[in-house]
Formats: C-alpha cells, sequence, structure tokens
C-alpha cells in the first residue's frame, strides 16, 4: 500500500503530520455502500419530461432543411427546440476567463461539424416516446469535405472546419497559430551531436467511459428560479456557462451536484444541462436530458488525440544536447478546453530533463472529429509517453541503461528550464533511484549517488543564446521563493537544526509586484479582451 | 397502452404496481418502487450496475422483463442493511476503501452478495469470477476484491 519515504529530502520538512500517512474514512462512503448516496438520476420528479437530441449523421455537411413536420406529430412530444430556441446559440467553455472566441453553438443551425452533433431537441412524455419522434425528423444535408487528420487539416486548401478559425488552428493571443518554445539554438547543436534521433508518435482519442453516464435533469421551483440536478465535475463552472447560453443572471439557477459517478474529465464540458433548463423553462416541467451508453462512448468528448514528432541530439557520453518536437493536439471540431491542452503540451517540453537547446511548436488543431476535452493530465500524457519512449531509444543509442540515462539528463534544482524559470524542487533523480530499488535494478555507484540538490544551477542556469528569438523579451524577472522552495543549490547547506524552526510568517501582501500565480495566467491567457 | 398488474417481493416486502408491456426491471425498480439503488450504466447488460438478485441469483435488471419477476423475489443494496447495522459486506467495503465514485457499488456489492450466499469462503480467483460482470472505471478492483475476502473471513493481502 502507501509507502512514505521519509529518508529522502528530511531535511526540507518536519514530520508533523496530521492527515498523511494515515488512513481516514471518505466522507462520502457510507452513502456509496449503503446505495443512498444521491446522483443527478436519481431525483424522481412529478410530471417529468424527458429530452432526446437529433445527431448529425455526417462529419461535415451543410444543413439545407430540418423537417420536423413528422415528429411534431408524434405520440406525447411536448416541444421541439432548435437552435435559434436558444437565446445565445454560440459559446466557448474558457469564454468565462476571457480564453478564446465563441464557436460552438448548442444546436447546429448552419453546418455539422462532426458526426453527431447535436442538431434538434425533442421533448416528450416517456423517454420512448422522445426516441420515437427524434427517429422521425429529417435532416437534408450538403455533405461537405471532412478532414479527420491534424496534419492534413493544416495543408493548404483543406477545408475549414470551423470558421471561427479560419486556418483550423486555435489562435493565442489573437495573433499565434501555434504555441512557440525557443531556447538556445537546437539546429545548430543537431548538427553537431553525435547521433539524431527523430520519432513519430501518436495517442488514439481516449473515452472516459465513466458508468454513470453525462446528464442533467432540469425543474422550474416555485420562486422563478430552475433546480438543476446534474452530472457536471465542475458545478460553478456549469452555472455560469448555462447562464451565459440561457441569457439569464446566473442566480436563476440552484444547481445541485458534486456526487459524480465518474468523471475522470468527460463530464466538465456543460454537455446536457444547457438544453435541459432551455426545456424546462419553455415547458415549465421539469426535464431529463441524459445519455444513452452509445451517445456516451460514441459522442461524448474523448482525450484529444495527439501526433508529436521529436528530434533529439546526444552525444556518445549519454548528454542531450537538443530537443525539437513538433506537436498536434486534435481539438476536434470546436475549442471546448483543447486550447488549454495545448499550452499545457508546450509548458511541459522538454520534460523533466536539462537540455540547453529546446525548440518547440505544439498546435491546436481543428478536424471534423468529436470535439475533445479533459482527461487526467490532457496535453501532458501523450506528450510524456513520446518523450520516455524515445529516451528508451535514446539510451539504447548510446548504449546506456535507461535508468542511468534518465538520472544523466535529469533536471536538478537551479537548471533553467526552457520556458526560463529555475527549476526547483525537482526530485525526478530520487524518483528514478526509488524506482530502481524497487525493481531490483542494478544502477552504479555514481548514479545511486546522485541527486537533484547537487550539480545544478550555474553554468546549467545560464539563459542561451536564441538565434530565433527576435521579439524583445523583458529581462529574466525576479522569482519569488515560497516557504517551500529549497535553498538555492549555490548556497552552501547547514545541517538541519534541533528543534526545526517555526514556519516563516506569510509573506505580506505586495501590491506592486504581480503574484506568481497571476503573472503566469496572464502569460498563458493573454491580455483582457473586454 | 394496456398495464400488466405485477407483484413481487421487493427486499422482503409485497409490492404490486402497473407495468408497460417491454418496460425492464431496472425502471420497474427506480421509477415505479421509488429504489434508485439500482443504477443505470448502459442499458446493455455490460457494465453489471444494474444487478439484483431474483431469487437469490444475480442478474441484470436492466435486461430483465419486469413481467418476468412476477411473484419472485426481489433483492436490491436498499435490503441490505440489517436493521440499523451494515451487512458485513458494506462494513468491508467502507473499511477497506472499495468505492471511489460509488456509482458500480450497488452492482459490485449484490454480486458479492451471490456469491457468499452460496459460498461463504470463496477463493480470490472466485472472487474475481463473480464480480467480471462488473465494471469498475475508478479501477479499484484490487481493493473490492479484498473487501469481499474480507467479508467472507477476514484473509486480505493489502
Amino acid at each position: 500500500m502507501l509507502e512514505l519515504r521519509k529518508d529522502i529530502f528530511a531535511d526540507e520538512r518536519d514530520d508533523n503530520l496530521k492527515e498523511i500517512g494515515k488512513g481516514t474514512q471518505r466522507q462520502d462512503m457510507l452513502g456509496h455502500v449503503t446505495g443512498t448516496s444521491s446522483y443527478f438520476n436519481d431525483h424522481k420528479l412529478q410530471g417529468m419530461l424527458h429530452l432526446k437530441v437529433v445527431r448529425s449523421t455526417q462529419a461535415h455537411a451543410r444543413i439545407r432543411r430540418i423537417d420536423t413536420s413528422e415528429a411534431e406529430r408524434s405520440a406525447g412530444v411536448r416541444r421541439i427546440i432548435r437552435g435559434s430556441d436558444v437565446p445565445v446559440n454560440l459559446n466557448t467553455l474558457l469564454s468565462l476567463i476571457n480564453f478564446g472566441k465563441d464557436d460552438e453553438p448548442s444546436l447546429a443551425v448552419d453546418k455539422v461539424r462532426y458526426k453527431g452533433e447535436p442538431i434538434v431537441a425533442i421533448i416528450a412524455d416517456s423517454e420512448r416516446e422522445a426516441f420515437e419522434a427524434i427517429a422521425k425528423v429529417k435532416v437534408d444535408y450538403e455533405p461537405l469535405p471532412a478532414v479527420l487528420d491534424v496534419e492534413d487539416a493544416l495543408k493548404p486548401g483543406a477545408p475549414v472546419v470551423n470558421e471561427t478559425y479560419p486556418k483550423n488552428t486555435f489562435t493565442y493571443h489573437e495573433t499565434y497559430d501555434r504555441q512557440q518554445l525557443r531556447f538556445g539554438d537546437a539546429d545548430a547543436a543537431l548538427a553537431t551531436a553525435d547521433h539524431v534521433l527523430e520519432q513519430r508518435y501518436q495517442m488514439s482519442p481516449i473515452e472516459h467511459a465513466p458508468t454513470e453516464t453525462n446528464g442533467a435533469i432540469a425543474a422550474p421551483d416555485t420562486n422563478g428560479r430552475y433546480v438543476v440536478y446534474t452530472s457536471t465535475q465542475a458545478l460553478f463552472f456549469s452555472v455560469d456557462t448555462c447562464a451565459k447560453i440561457l441569457d439569464v443572471p446566473s442566480n436563476t439557477f440552484h444547481f445541485i451536484g458534486g456526487t459524480v459517478g465518474g468523471g475522470f474529465g468527460g463530464k466538465v464540458d456543460t454537455l446536457t444541462e444547457p438544453l435541459a433548463i432551455l426545456g424546462a423553462m419553455l415547458t415549465g416541467k421539469p426535464v431529463r436530458y441524459v445519455f444513452g451508453r452509445e451517445e456516451e462512448m460514441q459522442y461524448g468528448p474523448p482525450r484529444g488525440a495527439e501526433r508529436i514528432y521529436i528530434k533529439d541530439g546526444v552525444m556518445r557520453d549519454g548528454r542531450i544536447v537538443a530537443r525539437k518536437i513538433r506537436a498536434y493536439f486534435d481539438s476536434g471540431a470546436y475549442t471546448r478546453l483543447s486550447s488549454y491542452a495545448a499550452v499545457k503540451c508546450a509548458a511541459h517540453l522538454p520534460g523533466p530533463y536539462t537540455i540547453p537547446n529546446v525548440y518547440g511548436d505544439v498546435y491546436c488543431v481543428f478536424t471534423n472529429r468529436t470535439p475533445a476535452t479533459a482527461m487526467r493530465g490532457f496535453g501532458v500524457t501523450a506528450m510524456d509517453f513520446a518523450i520516455e519512449c524515445q529516451m528508451d531509444k535514446l539510451a539504447n543509442l548510446v548504449n546506456m541503461d535507461p535508468m542511468e540515462f534518465r538520472i544523466l539528463n535529469a533536471y536538478r534544482d537551479g537548471d533553467m528550464k526552457a520556458h526560463r524559470r529555475e527549476a526547483k524542487n525537482t526530485a525526478l533523480i530520487e524518483c528514478v533511484q526509488v524506482a530502481a530499488e524497487k525493481a531490483k535494478w542494478p544502477l552504479r555507484a555514481e548514479f545511486k549517488q546522485a541527486s537533484s540538490r547537487k550539480d545544478g544551477g550555474g553554468a546549467r542556469a545560464v539563459i542561451p543564446p536564441t538565434p530565433a528569438d527576435s521579439r524583445a523579451r523583458p529581462t529574466a524577472t525576479v522569482q519569488q521563493r515560497t516557504s517551500y522552495d529549497r535553498l538555492p543549490p549555490t548556497v552552501t547547506r547547514e545541517p538541519p537544526r534541533d528543534p526545526p524552526p517555526p514556519a516563516p510568517p506569510p509573506p505580506s501582501p505586495r501590491p506592486t509586484a504581480p503574484s506568481h500565480g497571476a503573472t503566469r495566467f496572464s502569460s498563458v491567457f493573454g491580455t483582457r479582451r473586454r | 397502452m394496456s398495464k400488466i398488474p405485477l407483484q413481487f417481493r421487493h427486499n422482503g416486502r409485497d409490492v404490486a404496481i402497473f407495468v408497460d408491456g417491454g418496460t425492464n426491471l431496472l425502471v420497474a425498480l427506480r421509477e415505479l418502487i421509488g429504489d434508485m439503488t439500482p443504477k443505470f450504466g448502459c442499458g446493455q447488460g455490460g457494465c453489471g450496475t444494474c444487478s439484483v438478485l431474483v431469487d437469490g441469483e444475480l442478474h441484470l435488471s436492466c435486461l430483465t422483463l419486469a413481467e418476468t419477476v412476477a411473484g419472485r423475489s426481489i433483492e436490491t443494496l436498499d435490503g441490505m442493511k440489517q436493521g440499523p447495522n451494515l451487512h458485513p459486506l458494506q462494513r468491508a467495503f467502507a473499511d477497506n476503501f472499495a468505492a471511489q465514485c460509488g456509482y458500480c457499488t450497488p452492482g459490485m456489492l449484490m454480486a458479492a452478495k451471490a456469491l457468499l450466499d452460496r459460498n461463504p469462503s470463496p477463493s480470490r480467483d472466485e472472487v474475481i469470477e463473480a464480480i467480471s460482470g462488473n465494471i469498475c472505471r475508478c479501477t479499484g478492483y484490487e481493493p473490492i476484491i479484498n473487501a469481499i475476502l474480507a467479508a467472507a473471513g477476514g484473509r486480505v493481502s493489502a
């Protein structure tokens, strides 16, 4: 079970831990084992109606005509909702933090951009009647050429997936078609490296497949508000997204959630609440909109696919001298959260290694595939897979043990990372050492003795001249240290005194110097547009 | 559409309802009886979260026509507690961290109960076999297996 290795970095903390290392019962466990935990779908409301959507059968098509006449006459049908009924029928999730342009309708109007895109919603007395009615809707499509591959989407003349982004790439800072990282001169270093290894990696979309499908129940309350039971993982985010789409103040809603039957990132997209609430508004009745299993698996947003090219230069002694990466994140037809995934992907380069020359281009690309969303470390996972496969191949190329090869190239405290921030509190070396120990994997003495706190900084702390870097950069800002940071490696370390000194008081707020978090926030998301 | 009268025992109590032809047992239990402990996961017999016992035998309620349980005895998680006390399986699940999101838990507990009712001291392999029709997407199988073994007699590896 859980093992705390208190011998590692022992002088950096006291052992005054109240919870860590001790078992604590989950507060929801009793509800889970007795079946009384209340999921969104466990609410049975008087007169509840059922909503189902007509989904696109085409990956990319213009909608010529939507004929709902037969569906309107179908038994039990209470209301048909079209795109024109949605108050604000264009949204992007991260617009709540001013990141990206509205690019996705709740119900498609003129065009469908992926197979399974919702076009019409039908509310009926029973689920069966709703199913029967959606089968009677006739959509006349004019098929358009679809683009289903991230690199094809960037070729000249490729079909435009989403007119909001005519180049099929998300636009950063209203200017850039990619995330770029430039550190040193990767091309020059590759030219003089003993070996160069270029590889292509890719990862398919992955469905979260939660046991509970996405869904929501919305019901009119007596005070003009709406109670919404939802499976969302992002309740407050969902409240504000619904307020925007339905053009009402967010205090119109009383959202109830928090008990989620498995999410893993697949329940942050506010997929069902807006239409369920709109249905409740238009019918005055409780409305349930829940995905069937097929909808969840086929049209629920997956972890986005990625394609990654890595070109590394390595010396015979095992030092990696250059890493050049080109990566494409498949956003699908709409942005959702993929713009942020690409930022994370770029921020992760070149992995937890100190490499003096790094070059990275990461694109967030639109294709006619199901829009991607969050999933456990999205943006980083596929890149890590690629980087670590590459590390094994490089070790093999220079005839080194793969564990020792990682320790040799691992970042250490005081090193300069490719994004021009100092590496602090690094621990890769210790992780590799412990992994080797657990696997009974022999390491030579010098690698057993390596430490994240030794041999960093100095020449490794220098920002190298970067030729492609034509734009003026601000001089390196002073990085604030927190009480959790290790001391810089240049400072001689004294053995810990006994007893440990009390924790320093929290730093007083300094309004003139922007805090660490705020600086990073603006550097990622750019200037506010409003 | 004509309704079909239906009587059966639900966790030891006699119940009578009217169902539409074709109604499955899961819908009958949740929407007509109001027992929300069996969950909908797939509606295709693939996930096991709707599992209930019919005359002591494990059944997928989403694939069981409600009409077919007339006169029979249905057990769900709602009836598992013994008065105010947790059933040993419930206790073992709680003590062994055998639930994360909790959505597969009702089905897992019914599958475990079906096993222990007919085989009070199963082997680890028999436990694995018994829950092989139940999906846990939080990937908590090990604690679940350990909990069932613990309930069966304190043989826990963790």
